[in-house]
């Protein structure tokens, strides 16, 4: 057996070898491979089996689809077949649109306090969980449980205490915008942190522990372990979470729907306003306008992809970029 | 002895710091609390005070949950078997078939493989809001708008994830053993089954938690497929007791509530090792 594998290792070794003399890149590639034809090969031939059921699927539910929606958001369409070449009309209306901006400033306002909230929260938890400490693992599980529930069941839940709250005061949770951003604020903290607060533990659990141990041997002060020893190794897990709440805040949908629904809406010149609808609310919302709207709903759509796909190139750089410091 | 060292292990400190998470872990059930005790309720009573526990005039037992199965004009065991084996299926396919694409793409290295591993890199940043009203239109022409159909849409939505994960792993395993299965005749079909997909056990239970909580809890992408007069799964059944808030009986929504997250609460405890590892592990996507 050994011996095979050593024959194999040569066998590769010598064809990579001669393949870096002379043979076109594009065969080379496809030739070494790093596995060798033994198994390459049988399996090239079991690709239907393999590959094709994933594949049609996938070119069904995304690539199709995602096409086809670049397609429509330069049109006016009642239903796709129907779809008239209208250029950027659709894009010119959004740059008019009240509701379209309320509900961007709704969202990076809402992203920013709860990146800031839950971070800092979920830290303080991971942190105090990870001492000694008695009955820790029963605490983490707690925390976690909200995490498992559906956003439309966690909305109907919160607008019941919510309601139930403002009651006292003789009034209810659709009547302000006010009430309804924070009463999401709370209601995504709840279900957010202990998910974070799981990332956070797996990084403190991974400081090393000489570290923690020479600064105590050099007398630092708690705070001072904090900042200088402990928050500087947990950096990517900082990184992770801060990028993990960011893009859960911009695609925010099931909790929003269920909790507000965008009430209360006021009227501004001519246009509806859902004063607290998030960005995917207001796409979802303005197809359902008039199919006058349809068009504008897949323009707004590609913006909000645009958005979410610049959101996690500048995660991957910034990762990529913590990984290599280390 | 034990017991001694158990006293010596735990300082003051630490027993206050219990002390207070405690107090803050019962703030944090509180919102399940009040589901379940105004599931108990009467509908007057909850509407005069939602916080009351319930007493002896308010308590009704488990009427409301009598009231629940039937309401909102659509038995709630129906929806939920449809959540059920939406969910169940999907995740079956997910796994099955995107570990075998994930085993062709890392073993194979086609030129084809790789483009199609890219797509899926890609597809995990596209928010379903991009694609919600063609795929929606998609569907429905080929016929895949039924809960026996809506595990292919699941599946081909789903799949980048999945692939990305069970990538990552393959990368990892050693060739050898599939080598050494391959020279004692076992074709490709064999090998995946009988050496590979064993060893992806760790992958395959991370995965499959994560993509069953994401078909199971999912709204909006069965609400918009499925012809919602005659299928819908729990979320969808819950919102539509939502949309006529006010003049509802909300004891009988509570217990609703109740038996929708009954289940999920206890699986999650009896399985909480798993269901924390698989989500932390997903934690990767965008």
């Amino acid at each position: 057996m050994h011996d095979l594998t050593g024959r194999l290792l040569y066998c590769t070794a010598n064809t990579e070898k001669i393949e870096s003399e002379g043979t076109p890149l594009s065969k080379k590639a496809a030739m070494i491979g790093a596995n060798g034809n033994l198994i390459r090969k049988p399996i090239q031939r079991w690709a239907p089996l393999f590959i094709l059921p994933v594949f049609l699927s996938f070119c069904i539910g995304f690539v199709w689809p995602f096409i086809h929606g670049i397609y429509l958001s330069f049109c006016n369409f009642n239903v796709p077949a129907d779809a008239k070449w209208v250029g950027f009309e659709n894009y010119a209306k959004i740059w008019t649109d009240a509701g379209f901006w309320n509900a961007f400033k709704n969202t990076a306002c809402f992203a920013v306090v709860t990146i800031v909230l839950i971070n800092v929260l979920a830290f303080t938890i991971a942190y105090a969980l990870t001492q000694k400490m008695r009955g820790s693992n029963l605490f983490r599980t707690v925390f976690f449980m909200p995490n498992l529930i559906g956003g439309v069941v966690l909305g109907y839940i919160w607008s019941m205490i919510f309601d139930g709250i403002l009651k006292q005061y003789a009034t209810y949770l659709t009547a302000n915008a006010t009430y309804g951003f924070w009463g999401l604020v709370v209601l995504v903290s709840w279900q957010q942190i202990g998910y974070m607060m799981i990332i956070y533990i797996a990084g403190l659990q991974a400081v090393p522990e000489d570290m923690l141990e020479a600064a105590k041997i050099d007398g630092a002060s708690g705070s001072q372990t904090l900042f200088k020893v402990i928050i500087p190794n947990v950096m990517p897990s900082i990184t992770t979470c801060t990028f993990l709440t960011l893009t859960n805040g911009f695609k925010l949908f099931d909790q929003n729907l269920a909790l507000t629904g965008g009430m209360p809406s006021i009227m501004e010149g001519a246009t509806k306003v859902n004063t607290t609808e998030l960005l995917a609310l207001n796409i979802y919302s303005t197809y359902n306008i008039s199919k006058n709207y349809h068009g504008v709903a897949q323009a707004k759509a590609v913006i909000f992809f645009i958005l979410v796909a610049i959101l996690a190139i500048a995660q991957q750089t910034a990762t990529s970029s913590k990984e290599v410091q280390q | 002895m034990a017991k001694d060292n158990k006293i010596k292990k735990y300082s003051t400190g630490s027993t206050i710091l219990t002390a207070v998470f405690v107090v803050i872990c019962l703030v944090w059930v509180m919102p399940i609390f009040e589901v379940v005790t105004n599931s108990l309720k009467s509908n007057n009573y909850i509407n005069l005070d939602v916080f009351a526990l319930p007493n002896a005039e308010s308590f009704v037992g488990f009427a409301n949950y009598l009231t629940g199965l039937t309401f909102g004009n659509y038995p709630f065991l129906k929806s939920a078997g449809y959540s059920v084996f939406i969910s169940v299926v999907s995740t079956f396919l997910i796994l099955l078939c995107c570990s075998m694409a994930a085993w062709y793409i890392v073993r194979v290295q086609s030129k084809f493989a790789q483009f199609f591993y890219y797509l899926c890199l890609f597809s995990m940043i596209v928010p379903f809001q991009m694609v919600m009203f063609t795929l929606t239109n998609t569907a429905g022409s080929l016929y895949l708008n039924t809960p026996w159909t809506i595990p292919v849409i699941y599946l081909g939505f789903g799949a980048g994830l999945a692939i990305f994960m069970f990538v990552g792993f393959v990368k990892g395993l050693p060739l050898e053993i599939e080598e050494a299965a391959a020279i004692d005749g076992c074709g490709p079909v064999r090998t995946f089954f009988n050496v590979v997909l064993p060893m992806l056990k760790p992958t395959l239970i991370s995965v499959g938690i994560l993509e069953l909580m994401w078909v199971w809890n999912d709204y909006l992408l069965p609400y918009l497929v499925l012809d919602i007069t005659e299928y819908r799964t729990i979320p969808i059944h819950v919102q539509y007791l939502k949309g006529s808030y006010g003049t509802v009986d909300l004891g009988a929504t509570m217990a609703v509530i109740m038996m929708a997250i009954l289940p999920i609460i206890i699986v999650y405890l009896f399985c909480q090792k798993y269901i924390i590892k698989g989500v932390a592990a997903g934690a990767v996507k965008g």
